[in-house]
């Protein structure tokens, strides 16, 4: 969908499907227009979607309207006016009150030529309040900005739907209740707030590109829709660097999604993928993003993250890969953001620079990590360095430590494979 | 809209006040709090040995025990009701007040508005 105006036409005779696509453009839109005007977010979803299925019933038969985004705004306005009629509470009056003296107003110029003022950027702060539980952020972003329904959330974050809908509506409820603001941080709070957004955004994309449990290693759909998030972010914030970072870390990621998984959905590592599989065009435009992200200041950890990726995508193979680079960039981001899980994956690279030894020692000297004890990666970069240093038992010992704290079924095949390996004289 | 800001000491030196911060921080941001017209009322409690907890049994009894029951290190030791415009406000003003350094915490909790 991209950058498609509200105002352009959709063809005619679309088939629903495509449809659909169009509405979940508009959904964030139009959500957060109807809840900056009647600040409350309950009220607009439920007119949000009355809007679109009038839509559906509509547009079939009298033809897609001039200015379709115009059309499901005043449709949507015209039942919200019509439900605070109905109640009768101080609140309801006053917000009709409201929507009636901006009847009188002048409309907004953005209006006139057929888009919509943007105020998704609004409603992006309000889904990742720090005043909202960690968990809830993600979801109320795919809820409110990605349109999805509750079920699909719901399957999106793996919860039973019911346990979803709760945490929806507690989530709405704080919105409510405690009054947290539809606005965007000002320049001075901004540094604060984005971090949480960025992270959000980033955990929905984390959650499809390594599903914590399930059947499936990767889901692609929700990895789709953090990049367009992302996307819609960076064009409301286009001055904002760590935006540009965090969209082409995803996109420098998710360009290798076809390679990652072989043809039974087995988990397929860097140093195995056909990099003849990877999506060029999806890294080209990571590619143009990190310097965005890298100039101007000191970097933040996205783009960091993404000058990474990059050097792996340009890489033509496991050997080639700029791996001094690789180590220093990972020497800044332990910097900015001192982990034990970024410490791994600079031993990791230290081991590809430096040879297995000098691996194995880094990641020694992290056993004592609390974070990294029952973290399966953990165990396996170093089963894989024990391998590589012929310490088959106690390679093996690590990878069945691995296989044991695994959380998908990919990944154990993928472990059980190198276990068995490792039983072949000769490997 | 209002909110009450529950002041939550934490670590309680011996002359019974909040560590990291002196009456002088108190009695400044007590001045803040009144200038800005946001302050609906306001009390600091007296220290926490001369609390005294009752509960009613389901027979209809009263037992009154020494104390509150709080288990946690952090005692209440105050609150501000203040009325301002949504919870970043009410944020930003318990983010100001002493008791929120060090140890202790502002818990920030809507005041129930019932509208007819």
């Amino acid at each position: 969908m991209g950058e498609r105006a509200a105002g352009s036409p959709i063809p005619e005779k679309l088939p629903v499907a495509s449809v659909e696509a169009v509405f979940r453009e508009e959904h964030g839109r139009l959500l957060a227009a109807l809840v900056r005007r009647f600040g409350d977010l309950d009220l607009a979803e439920e007119v949000t979607s009355e809007a679109i299925e009038a839509a559906l019933e509509h547009w079939p038969v009298d033809g897609v309207p001039p200015r379709p985004g115009a059309w499901l705004m005043t449709t949507a306005r015209r039942k919200a006016v019509d439900r605070l009629r109905r109640d009768r509470t101080f609140a309801a009056r006053l917000a009709v009150l409201r929507v009636e003296a901006e009847r009188s107003e002048p409309v907004p110029a953005a209006e006139v030529e057929g888009g919509l003022p943007d105020e998704r950027l609004q409603l992006f702060f309000t889904c990742a309040h720090p005043a909202l539980p960690a968990e809830d952020r993600g979801a109320l972003m795919l809820r409110c900005l990605a349109g999805l329904g509750t079920p699909e959330v719901a399957r999106a974050f793996l919860v039973p739907a019911a346990t979803m809908a709760k945490r929806i509506v507690r989530a709405k409820k704080k919105i409510q209740q405690a009054r947290i603001p539809f606005r965007v941080p000002d320049a001075g709070e901004l540094p604060d707030r984005l971090p949480g957004v960025l992270q959000a955004v980033y955990s929905i994309f984390t959650e499809g590109y390594a599903a914590s449990s399930g059947p499936d290693l990767q889901r692609l759909d929700l990895a789709e829709e953090a990049i367009r998030l992302a996307r819609i972010l960076r064009r409301l914030l286009p001055e904002e660097r760590e935006v540009a970072g965090l969209l082409g870390l995803m996109l420098l990621i998710h360009a290798r999604r076809e390679a990652r998984t072989g043809p039974d959905g087995e988990l397929v590592l860097l140093d195995e993928q056909d990099r003849g599989r990877w999506d060029r065009t999806m890294i080209e435009e990571g590619l143009r993003l990190v310097p965005v992200a890298l100039t101007g200041g000191q970097p933040g950890p996205y783009g960091v993250q993404a000058a990474i990726a990059a050097l792996h995508d340009e890489a033509a193979d496991l050997a080639t890969t700029d791996w001094p680079q690789v180590v220093a960039l990972y020497d800044v981001l332990l910097a900015l953001e001192p982990s034990p899980v970024v410490a791994l994956n600079r031993a990791a690279a230290v081991a590809m620079r430096d040879g297995p030894e000098a691996g194995l020692a880094l990641l020694d000297e992290l056993a004592e990590e609390p974070r990294l004890r029952g973290y399966s990666p953990y165990s396996t970069a170093r089963a894989d360095l024990l391998s590589r240093l012929d310490r088959h038992a106690e390679a093996a010992a690590a990878y069945r430590e691995a296989l044991e704290l695994a959380g998908t079924e990919p990944e154990r095949a993928h472990l059980r494979r190198r276990l068995a390996a490792l039983d072949q004289p000769g490997s | 809209m209002k909110y009450m800001l529950l002041i939550n000491a934490g670590a309680v030196d011996e002359n019974g006040g909040a560590a990291d911060c002196d009456v002088q921080d108190w009695l400044a941001y007590d001045k803040e709090v009144r200038d800005a017209g946001i302050m609906v009322s306001g009390e600091q409690l007296a220290d926490l040995v001369t609390a005294t907890a009752v509960r009613v049994g389901e027979d209809g009894k009263r037992t009154v025990t020494d104390g509150p029951f709080a288990e946690t290190r952090e005692v209440l030791g105050g609150f501000y009701v203040i009325d301002v415009p949504d919870l970043d406000a009410a944020l930003d003003w318990a983010a100001r007040c002493p008791g929120a350094r060090g140890t202790g915490s502002i818990v920030v909790r809507p005041v129930a508005e019932f509208e007819g």
